[in-house]
């Protein structure tokens, strides 16, 4: 073979290679988007053609499926509770974790990692094994079917993974940074608020997106502690949802995707953020 | 001074402290107490009943099965999940356009919930009309489709390629993490001592993301010891307890029975599993990979 030839067959291999990779890659993009796409599409059917044709285009666009549940009170107000629950357990945990973290991160005194130890404990098992004691607790508490009931052990639960990511990023902080600061009469407390926060707000924004995350989809403690219609949040109401209209595909498929678009629209915006979270929290555990 | 920084600390602590000590590691020592009562979780608990339940949960066949459904997730987790990622994260990992585009819908599953994923899922597999049982008709026409969750032989199975839809994005994006940490230096090194291409993968790259590996190994096995979200929506447990796990188990007898001490005890069994593997996995597997 020639130089020439051999640079040829070597140049339609890596054409080769560079095809398979496309293909595999399309295939498993396909995979994850099918179902996403034709649950958004057989949303607009009427429900015999869902289920005769759920692969095709609507042969008329029923969009009255969409618009019940837009018009529908229980969707929004499932929406806000999800909304408000997210919003406060997500800065129950930016607070109430940050504060431990500063401690274990910038501050040096006897049986510090054995406190450290101490919060980190709770990452060793599932939430599943408390849940049963922890509901008699918020029962005791008069929390069971309130929002805080849920808040609270989210918030809780959030604790331990995310002092340690916020340990890890704390300790990043150059110690000069400290000593100027306490140099010109900054307490650990001003320090804290008026250095450290400020600075770290990358690593707020992480933990803060991460817990919205986990917060918005969650289903097990609402569903313990949630028992009137009017607190549902968006996971209870979809299964409620699906109970009702079981039978209805169009219509549940409606609602489900529905549901997505604020959790898509969200990941699109805080993909980042949401990444620099799960990558801290797991490379550090 | 002294007392100021002592005041500093303890005021630093002791919000979480307390919120932390009372919904998370008090009920598990809680947990451990209930799980010597018979109790209905009304009135006072008084039946003590010592091992009774924990001899009723490990000699009740449901258990046994809905351990085993846990286990059998968390091997094919292991097996099939945890390689697809690795495969998918060295996919896309450079000289392939559009890789950010790619990542970010393989990740787009892990950001839904379980719920949605299970109500989508559900239609997906729906015996009649459902997009695999379309699927399975165009191909063998004619023919009835299987109806892969309603039949005590496949649910899991069934139910697992739902979990590896939702979870293999998580693991890709922990190894694409691991991936960037590896300093390129060592790979062209390797190239230019003339390894092939499979060779440096083999030899360089998957070696040095040991840690990465280790850890998602540790997460996908926590992860598959609780599964509860996706299995409810789906299956709840069915038909027949064939995809009942410990956590359904749990829910049905702590919650909708209301037997609070016998609940428990399935809590604490699944306690110290959870608990000893990561104490067991930690020390032995993981210690290398702490500072």
């Amino acid at each position: 073979m020639t130089t020439r030839q051999v640079q040829a067959s070597a140049a339609s291999r890596r054409g080769m290679v560079a095809a398979a990779k496309y293909a595999v890659a399309i295939s498993f993009a396909l995979l994850v988007l099918i179902p996403l796409l034709a649950a958004a599409i057989n949303g607009f059917k009427s429900n015999v053609e869902v289920l005769l044709r759920p692969f095709s285009l609507p042969t008329s666009w029923h969009w009255e499926n969409y618009g019940g549940i837009v018009r529908s009170a229980s969707f929004w107000r499932q929406l806000g509770n999800s909304t408000m629950v997210m919003l406060a357990a997500s800065f129950g945990v930016v607070v109430l974790s940050s504060m431990p973290a500063f401690v274990f991160a910038r501050m040096n005194f006897r049986g510090r990692e054995l406190l450290f130890n101490f919060f980190t404990l709770g990452l060793l098992f599932p939430a599943a094994v408390a849940i049963l004691p922890l509901y008699i607790t918020l029962r005791q508490a008069n929390l069971v079917d309130s929002l805080w009931g849920v808040i609270l052990p989210q918030v809780a639960f959030g604790l331990p993974g995310n002092i340690l990511i916020l340990r890890g990023f704390f300790a990043t902080i150059p110690r000069e940074l400290e000593e100027a600061a306490a140099i010109d009469g900054c307490s650990p407390t001003g320090f804290f608020v008026r250095v450290l926060l400020p600075l770290m707000r990358p690593a707020l924004a992480a933990v803060a997106v991460l817990t919205m995350v986990l917060s918005w989809n969650d289903f097990f403690l609402p569903l313990l502690v949630l028992n009137s219609e009017k607190l549902y949040t968006l996971p209870l109401g979809i299964m409620q949802f699906q109970g009702q209209f079981g039978t209805d595909w169009a219509r549940v498929l409606a609602f489900v995707s529905l549901s997505l678009i604020p959790t898509i629209g969200f990941y699109l915006v805080a993909e980042r953020q949401l990444i620099a979270g799960l990558t801290a929290g797991a490379v550090k555990g | 001074m002294l007392w100021s920084r002592v005041a500093t600390i303890a005021g630093f602590l002791m919000p979480a402290a307390l919120l932390y000590i009372g919904l998370v590691l008090l009920p598990v020592i809680q947990a451990v107490y209930y799980s010597f009562f018979r109790w209905n979780g009304l009135g006072p608990l008084q039946s003590f009943i010592g091992t009774a339940n924990y001899a009723r949960v490990l000699g009740d066949k449901v258990f046994r099965g809905a351990l085993a459904h846990n286990l059998t997730i968390l091997v094919l987790s292991l097996i099939i999940q945890l390689p697809i990622a690795l495969g998918l994260a060295l996919l896309v990992r450079h000289n392939l356009r559009g890789r950010a585009v790619f990542r970010t819908i393989f990740f787009l599953p892990y950001v839904l919930s379980q719920v949605v994923t299970g109500v989508i899922w559900n239609f997906v597999y729906l015996p009649q009309g459902g997009l695999i049982s379309r699927l399975y008709q165009a191909i063998v026409p004619g023919a009835t489709p299987p109806a892969f969750l309603a039949h005590p032989n496949t649910v899991l199975a069934a139910l697992f390629v739902v979990i590896t839809w939702k979870f293999f994005g998580f693991h890709m994006m922990l190894y694409t993490a691991g991936l960037q940490n590896i300093p390129a230096e060592l790979e062209e090194a390797a190239q230019i001592d003339g390894c092939g291409r499979l060779q440096t993968l083999r030899y360089i790259t998957v070696p040095l993301l040991g840690s990465t590996v280790r850890l998602t190994i540790y997460l996908s096995v926590l992860g598959s010891l609780q599964f509860f979200d996706l299995i409810w929506i789906m299956t709840t447990g069915g038909p027949v307890n064939a995809s009942e796990t410990m956590a359904t188990y749990l829910y049905k007898f702590g919650f909708l029975r209301f037997q609070l001490g016998y609940g428990s005890a399935v809590a604490v069994i699944m306690f110290v599993l959870c608990f000893g593997f990561s104490l067991i996995y930690q020390r032995l597997v993981m210690r290398r990979d702490f500072e």
